[in-house]
């Protein structure tokens, strides 16, 4: 088919639009938006930042320490989880992959219990505090979480209720038939969800452009009706202003968005792996000159609302904060091993219950050989 | 009080409960403007709405993940997958998730929805129609699986399973859909759960089923009356979790049994229930427990199914072996 084909008329075309405030170099490409022009705010914003990557930075050194199990830090994506967290009100729900603690510690988690999550404590996803405790739990399996929000979002709009749903996945995720299928039915019943894609450039070894033939995942939308967007992940401006513009048009009844955040993964998938077995340390050095907090930092510097002592002062309480973080974790008690058998259902059936005395009676056991 | 068949005790089960509570919502495919390919929820959409009564893309794997997102809102979704064979793609929604978020969040956030399907074959269906797939479910932590064998049970078990908390594959005995009818009263009351019910009394044997073989297996009953020989008939109904004491009583009664299912054999559940009987209910024994069961090759078309399919004969020949290891 072609322009001056005489039997073919063009039925559709896309565009994608990829929304940047803030370059690289922290200088302003595009008239801010008025959030952004509250000092208070920005600082708020680079605060999550800063604080989440001393949490990560703690972590990985557990980890590397052998007090955590597999962790997946989420170090140079800390603008995306920090835009999710903030642009969300309490009442939406949120159902993440397992690299947002920038939003989740906005939304309530503790510090210390994505730390048990890592350390294999089911105790970790048990979250009490609000807004958090209606949020959905880590998710390892890949895209499965994404099609839940359908149902939930369905919930919500069943009930009347002016509350959105955000689900986030990574790039490798796109590829799973879960997320098409959550993608091609949202607007089938115009649902408040939004599904925002962390696009960190890998999945595990794969490249983002070995994933996928789709130029773009934003576009991945139009194949449900939704007219998926890009946005520099890496400014927490443009992706908080790109999500609250989309989850508030979700929340008046305009339906589903999906948005595309380009931000870069600078460390390895998880502490069980080695990404300079696949890329190359060239490729990492020029995306750290993309950091999201860089960029925020010089901003802030350039209009004189930072300075020297500030940041030595946050990095301080910062580092304190993860420290603290990580005694309360190291301080929580094990439990025994026949709590694996609480909440398997509501109630355990009479019949299970000599399983449950078993492992009681026989209490904690560490691996024999 | 109505003479109802299998699959219309199914659709006023679903109307009553829809009726009794806002939250019930069903969806799957075909079952809104027409009423489900099978008929289980003709008359829905009139009487509860689009909103309350969904017709889902094609799409089961979505089918399962939006019945389990609703359900963590307190919506409780009715799922209907079409034909069991069509259950494996929500396998993974399933076992990965529906079982699992109330454990995962320590009870923060539950599944309590049902999944319905038709399950088994004999009804000429194409490939894919005519699966029995309980044990993938049975063997799933975290899952209730139950399959009932008559109207009036279909009303009250979907009752129990639609009010039940946590997650339940219900699945339905398609070739009994329509063969027999039976008195079902609308009382809004259920079934118990995790309970066998025995459905005739007698001393010489104890035959235990579910399901549309539980049809073949009263036949079979009446059948070896004829003989003599007094069969006691346990529907099992639950698989998971399975009532064992029931199973055993009776067993400790007769001292014989035979274990009849459309399953493949290997890992059937009939093979959990005879290592139960072995391990709990041995000395009770005068013979070893038999199984009936399909065959361990892949479910025929529809040209072969009723060699596949257990029928009388097989089951009353199962019984004869029983009887002559351990003669009354």
């Amino acid at each position: 088919m072609s322009h001056s084909d005489p039997a073919a008329s063009r039925i559709a075309s896309f565009e994608v639009f990829f929304t940047q405030f803030l370059d690289p170099d922290g200088l302003v490409r595009a008239p801010l938006p008025p959030f952004a022009r509250d000092a208070e705010t920005l600082k708020q914003l680079y605060r999550a930042m800063i604080e989440t990557r001393a949490f990560d930075k703690k972590t990985v050194a557990l980890q590397r320490t052998g007090q955590l199990g597999t962790y997946a830090s989420c170090l140079g994506q800390e603008a995306v989880g920090t835009a999710i967290g903030t642009a969300l009100r309490p009442e939406d729900i949120y159902i993440p992959a397992y690299r947002e603690y920038a939003a989740q510690f906005l939304r309530g988690v503790a510090m210390h219990e994505i730390l048990l999550y890592w350390a294999g404590d089911e105790r970790g996803s048990a979250w009490a505090a609000e807004p958090a405790h209606h949020d959905f739990p880590l998710s390892v399996p890949i895209a499965t979480h994404m099609p839940h929000a359908i149902g939930v979002a369905y919930a919500l709009k069943l009930r009347r209720e002016p509350r959105v749903v955000l689900a986030s996945c990574g790039d490798g995720a796109t590829s799973k038939g879960d997320f098409y299928e959550a993608i091609s039915s949202a607007r089938v019943w115009n649902l408040p969800v939004v599904f925002v894609v962390s696009n960190n450039q890998w999945a595990i070894s794969m490249p983002r452009e070995r994933q996928t033939g789709a130029e773009t995942l934003a576009q991945k939308g139009i194949a449900g009706g939704i007219n998926g967007e890009q946005v520099d992940g890496n400014d927490v401006i443009a992706t908080r202003f790109v999500l609250e513009r989309a989850i508030e048009r979700a929340r008046s009844g305009h339906g589903p968005a999906l948005i595309e955040a380009i931000t870069y993964r600078l460390h390895d998938h998880t502490t069980a792996d080695d990404a300079r077995r696949y890329r190359s340390e060239e490729e990492v050095r020029t995306a750290w000159e993309r950091c999201p907090i860089r960029r925020l930092k010089r901003y802030l510097e350039s209009q004189e609302l930072w300075n020297a002592n500030d940041e030595e002062a946050l990095l301080r309480s910062a580092g304190d904060k993860a420290e603290a973080a990580a005694r309360t974790f190291l301080a929580v008690e094990p439990r025994t091993p026949e709590t694996m058998f609480d909440h398997l259902y509501a109630q355990l059936p009479a019949s299970m219950q000599w399983q449950r005395e078993e492992v009681r009676r026989a209490g904690p056991h560490a691996r024999e050989h | 009080m109505a003479d109802l068949a299998l699959i219309e005790a199914v659709n006023l089960a679903l109307h009553s409960e829809m009726q009794r509570d806002a939250n019930v919502v069903v969806l799957g495919e075909d079952i809104g403007r027409n009423g489900g390919v099978f008929r289980a929820t003709v008359g829905l959409l009139d009487a509860f709405g689009a909103d309350r009564v969904i017709d889902t893309p094609l799409a089961e794997n979505l089918i399962a993940a939006m019945s389990i997102g609703l359900a963590t809102q307190g919506i409780r979704a009715v799922a209907e997958i079409q034909f069991s064979g069509f259950l494996y793609p929500c396998v993974d929604q399933i076992v990965s998730h529906a079982s699992r978020y109330r454990h995962r969040t320590q009870g923060r956030l539950s599944c309590p929805l049902v999944i319905r399907s038709p399950n088994g074959g004999g009804i000429h269906a194409p490939e894919h129609h005519s699966e029995s797939l309980e044990t993938v479910f049975a063997h799933t932590p975290g899952l209730r699986v139950v399959s009932p064998s008559t109207p009036a049970r279909a009303y009250g078990l979907l009752l129990a399973a639609i009010r039940d908390p946590d997650p339940v594959i219900f699945l339905e005995p398609t070739r009994i859909y329509r063969l027999f009818k039976q008195a079902v009263v609308d009382d809004g009351e259920a079934l118990p759960l995790d309970t066998a019910f025995v459905d005739r009394e007698g001393s010489d044997i104890t035959l235990i089923s579910w399901g549309a073989m539980m049809h073949d297996t009263r036949l079979a009953a009446d059948r070896l009356a004829e003989e003599g020989i007094a069969a006691e008939l346990v529907d099992i109904a639950t698989l998971k979790p399975l009532d064992l004491d029931t199973i055993l009583t009776s067993v400790a009664k007769t001292g014989r049994c035979v274990i009849v299912q459309e399953s493949p054999r290997a890992g059937g559940w009939a093979s959990e229930i005879a290592a139960n009987l072995a391990e709990h209910g041995l000395m009770s024994l005068f013979a070893p427990p038999l199984r009936v069961s399909g065959y361990d090759c892949i479910m025929p078309l529809a040209r072969h199914e009723h060699s596949y399919i257990p029928g009388v004969e097989r089951i009353v020949a199962e019984v004869r072996k029983v009887f002559a290891v351990a003669p009354k």
